[in-house]
């Protein structure tokens, strides 16, 4: 009873779910439209730059953009600081 | 031409068939001639919550397989007489549900009602998608409940993109209804806010309706709630149907119920 009277506070559960669903649903929309084919597009690029260096799924990401009557395809693959360094050298 | 609208959620018992009931009831009473078709092939139950379950002969499948006429098929609701039923087919295989025998039906039924309320089933498959393909609106049936606030999203994106008047430049005019609504958990911050959920969804709302004993009481004995004249649930979804019809009705049920000690203390059961 009580705590009805101190309303809803941050550390609320239903806080919780709240800002939960605004993260989950901010990625979901935008992965919305995408073209099915592109986690596969993507799994090949990983595929492809690990024979070189050693990366992990979460390094490569694959995004259709549709810009008026243009789309763009941007592929990025970040990798850590020690495979740059020992690429260069 | 009949108004199409599809009772959807993604999420599964959240309220699409009991609310669907209700609203398809509102309507008639209203005077509108309102048919519902439930889509849920093999999991029929609209029937069992209009409590007309021993008069299925005929279904949607055999309407679209050309074994029965709509004549045959369609039930007429004992409670409002200008309500009719389309029940689901309950051994086929879900694949005798097609996008032209859909169109058909839907077509034929469009002559002679006001509304066609399409029940869908649950999931975003095929038989999700055949029932939201013609809505001109959609209502989304959702809980504030993390798990059903995101299916709810997801079929926003499928309603965006799958549904013939998305197809023909058009958008189908989405409703929110929250159901199983309860303002104390709210107020004690344990359960999604309306405004939580309007904000993460932004949708028209169309109606809250508060978590109630009526609504198992009244699909105990085969009467969509709405006819429960008195109860809570009853009286939001009569204000649910009037928003549906463009009316503007203040919103009840958001605050919790200022009770008394004593009644707080013995519950004040309704």
């Amino acid at each position: 009873m009580l705590k009805g009277l101190f309303h809803r506070d941050a550390n609320s559960s239903a806080s919780a779910a709240r800002e939960r669903l605004k993260i989950i649903l901010s990625h979901e929309r935008t992965m919305r439209g995408q073209p099915e084919f592109l986690p596969r597009l993507q799994q090949d690029v990983l595929d492809v730059v690990k024979r070189y260096i050693a990366i992990n799924s979460d390094q490569v990401r694959v995004q259709m953009d549709q810009h008026g009557m243009m789309s763009t395809l941007e592929i990025n693959v970040t990798f850590p600081e020690e495979e740059i360094s020992k690429l260069s050298s | 031409m009949a108004k199409i609208i599809v009772i959807t959620s993604g999420k599964g018992g959240v309220g699409k068939t009991t609310s669907c009931a209700s609203l398809g009831s509102g309507l008639a009473l209203r005077g509108y001639k309102t048919v519902m078709i439930d889509f849920d092939v093999g999991l029929r139950n609209l029937d069992l919550v209009l409590g007309c379950e021993r008069r299925v002969v005929y279904d949607l499948v055999n309407v679209i397989q050309g074994e029965a006429s709509l004549h045959q098929a369609l039930i007429r609701d004992k409670r409002a007489d200008d309500l009719f039923m389309l029940p689901a087919s309950q051994t086929r295989d879900k694949d005798a549900l097609t996008l032209e025998g859909v169109d058909q039906v839907i077509q034929a039924l469009s002559m002679d009602f006001d509304y066609i309320l399409c029940d869908s089933p649950a999931g975003i498959e095929r038989g999700a998608q055949l029932a939201m393909y013609f809505a001109d609106e959609a209502v989304l049936v959702t809980n504030p409940e993390v798990s059903s606030v995101r299916d709810t999203d997801r079929i926003i994106g499928l309603l965006q993109a799958k549904t013939q008047a998305a197809k023909n430049g058009g958008k189908v005019k989405e409703h929110l209804l929250l159901t199983r609504y309860n303002s104390q958990r709210v107020a004690e911050g344990e359960m999604l806010s309306l405004e939580d959920v309007q904000d993460i969804l932004s949708v028209p709302l169309m109606g809250l309706i508060p978590e109630s004993e009526s609504v198992l009481k009244a699909s105990n004995k085969g009467i969509p709630v709405i006819h429960e004249e008195g109860t809570d649930a009853s009286i939001a979804y009569k204000d649910a149907v009037a928003r549906l019809l463009g009316e503007e009705v203040p919103l009840k049920f958001v605050e919790p119920e200022k009770t008394g000690f004593l009644n707080r203390m013995f519950g004040g059961r309704k």
